[in-house]
């Protein structure tokens, strides 16, 4: 069994282009949660979201590539050049045999779907742009870094939603702890955040027309959020012996399903994959300083979220910390678990605990200490990544401080 | 169509709860229908569509929604208001 490490990370998403200041806005606390900018957002119930601004995708790519990259593509790009300049690692030679692709995203290229429904239904058009099958295909943004970095080693997409990027990273720490693969580039996209995309979750009505607020007694729902986070796994020995900069140690994953419903999530189902993932890593619960919750700001994840952890800690729950950034940033779906990590990470490295904002009235079924409103100061030896998905699946990581 | 804003939101609510128009009483809480959340859900789009109104029901927060769910004669009574406003 091999250890693996943390040797690179990119991101975009609402808060920032970049790992630095997606960190700064972590440590301020700052809410990337804005009305949202797209077209016919009249006709929706749902106006506010976490979306990316300022995005021209001119600035990273030329026509021949705007023309086959979907957004989710395009921000999985971005993030993985920031990543892999970060690492160091060039895949041109024999490394690239060695190294792979696994990326999580719940829908792929909705905004590609958006665009050519309304050509052919709205516009009654009865022609569409011949790449549309190749940009909106999940995995599509898989591919193209494979493509633009040389990563000629098991590539593929995880769809399992909102833990499609815990799910993928879960597999690229598997297959390098395995030996399979020296390196993965891993993490997770959504770009959903078109007229299409929100009108779907309206129907749910589980959405907050005003602000996330995980765990304060007062939240009324999700609020979705667009972009990527792409890093770099990397075989210890290997990391070490380049001199890489190492950001955190993978030490653990576990996944479970609740076999019990399609969008109520459950205490057992939660509570099983976070001792798994402890167990995985060989960790007594009591060396857990920090969680990264799924925490969406929904009456039943939240308070579910909070019973599975009282239940696996049991007094240590009350002496750890658990924030949800989703306050900040919106729930990317299928990509939120990667944005997430980099809490963990800023944690165990940095110190900084991200806070929950937001947050108004303590609720007395989410009675943890969720760092409410303002980042804070802890050394952090292991931190915890959650994710639990609609369709009852759930996916759990584990982060040492670098060794 | 005769047929009043109570009888037909008790037809939208036997028909998701798989039952006979007939064995539903006002007094029935959507547990005593068998409703979970998301047949509630299905419920409320299903009477948007049949009155071409707009529910306000935020499923996080069902008490605070402003719609009164917690019988089958609360919800007909909302609807009947909701159907008035709209019709004023």
């Amino acid at each position: 069994m091999k250890r693996v490490v943390i040797t690179g990370a990119g991101t975009i998403n609402a808060l920032a282009h970049d790992v630095k200041g997606t960190l700064e806005a972590f440590r301020e606390g700052r809410c990337g949660i804005t009305e949202l900018d797209i077209r016919d957002s009249e006709r929706l119930t749902i106006r506010i979201g976490g979306q990316v601004h300022n995005w021209d995708p001119e600035v990273n790519f030329n026509r021949q590539q705007i023309v086959l990259y979907d957004k989710f593509t395009q921000f999985t790009l971005l993030a993985a050049r920031q990543a892999i300049a970060q690492s160091g690692l060039d895949f041109d030679g024999h490394l690239g045999y060695e190294a792979g692709v696994v990326l999580g995203t719940a829908a792929g290229g909705v905004n590609t779907w958006d665009d050519n429904y309304r050509t052919v239904y709205e516009e009654g058009k009865n022609r569409v742009h011949p790449f549309v099958v190749p940009k909106l295909m999940n995995n599509a943004a898989a591919s193209h870094v494979s493509m633009e970095f040389n990563l000629k080693g098991p590539t593929f997409t995880v769809s399992t939603a909102c833990a499609s990027s815990n799910h993928a990273m879960g597999q690229a720490f598997h297959m390098v702890r395995s030996g399979m693969c020296r390196a993965m580039v891993t993490g997770g996209s959504e770009s959903m955040l078109c007229f299409g995309g929100i009108k779907a979750w309206e129907g749910l009505r589980v959405m907050s027309k005003d602000a996330c607020r995980p765990f304060s007694l007062n939240r009324n729902g999700m609020v979705q959020g667009e972009g990527a986070a792409v890093f770099v796994f990397e075989e210890y020995e290997q990391a070490k012996r380049r001199g890489a900069e190492i950001l955190a140690e993978v030490v653990g994953f576990a996944m479970t399903s609740d076999a019990s419903d399609i969008v109520m999530p459950s205490k057992q189902g939660a509570a099983r994959a976070i001792s798994g993932a402890l167990r995985d890593a060989h960790l007594n619960p009591e060396g857990v300083g920090y969680i990264n919750a799924h925490g969406t700001g929904t009456a039943a994840n939240d308070k579910t979220e909070c019973a599975a952890v009282a239940d696996v800690f049991g007094p240590h729950a009350d002496r750890l910390m658990i924030s949800s950034t989703k306050s900040m940033h919106g729930h990317l779906i299928g990509g939120t678990g990667a944005v997430e990590l980099l809490a963990c990470i800023m944690a165990l490295r940095d110190g900084v605990i991200a806070p929950t904002i937001g947050y108004e009235e303590p609720d007395p079924e989410c009675a943890l200490d969720v760092v409410p409103n303002v980042a804070r100061q802890a050394r952090v030896e292991v931190a915890l990544s959650n994710a639990f998905a609609f369709g009852g699946l759930n996916a759990v990581l584990a982060l040492r401080r670098a060794p | 169509m005769t047929q009043t804003v109570k009888d037909r939101v008790i037809a939208i609510l036997a028909e998701q709860a798989v039952m006979d128009v007939s064995d539903i009483r006002m007094e029935d809480t959507l547990d005593d229908l068998g409703l979970d959340s998301l047949g509630l859900v299905e419920s409320i789009f299903a009477i948007e569509e049949a009155f071409d109104i707009s529910v306000p029901f935020n499923a996080n927060a069902p008490d605070k929604s402003g719609f009164d769910i917690s019988s089958v004669a609360a919800i007909v009574t909302a609807v009947e208001g909701l159907v008035s406003e709209q019709a004023a």
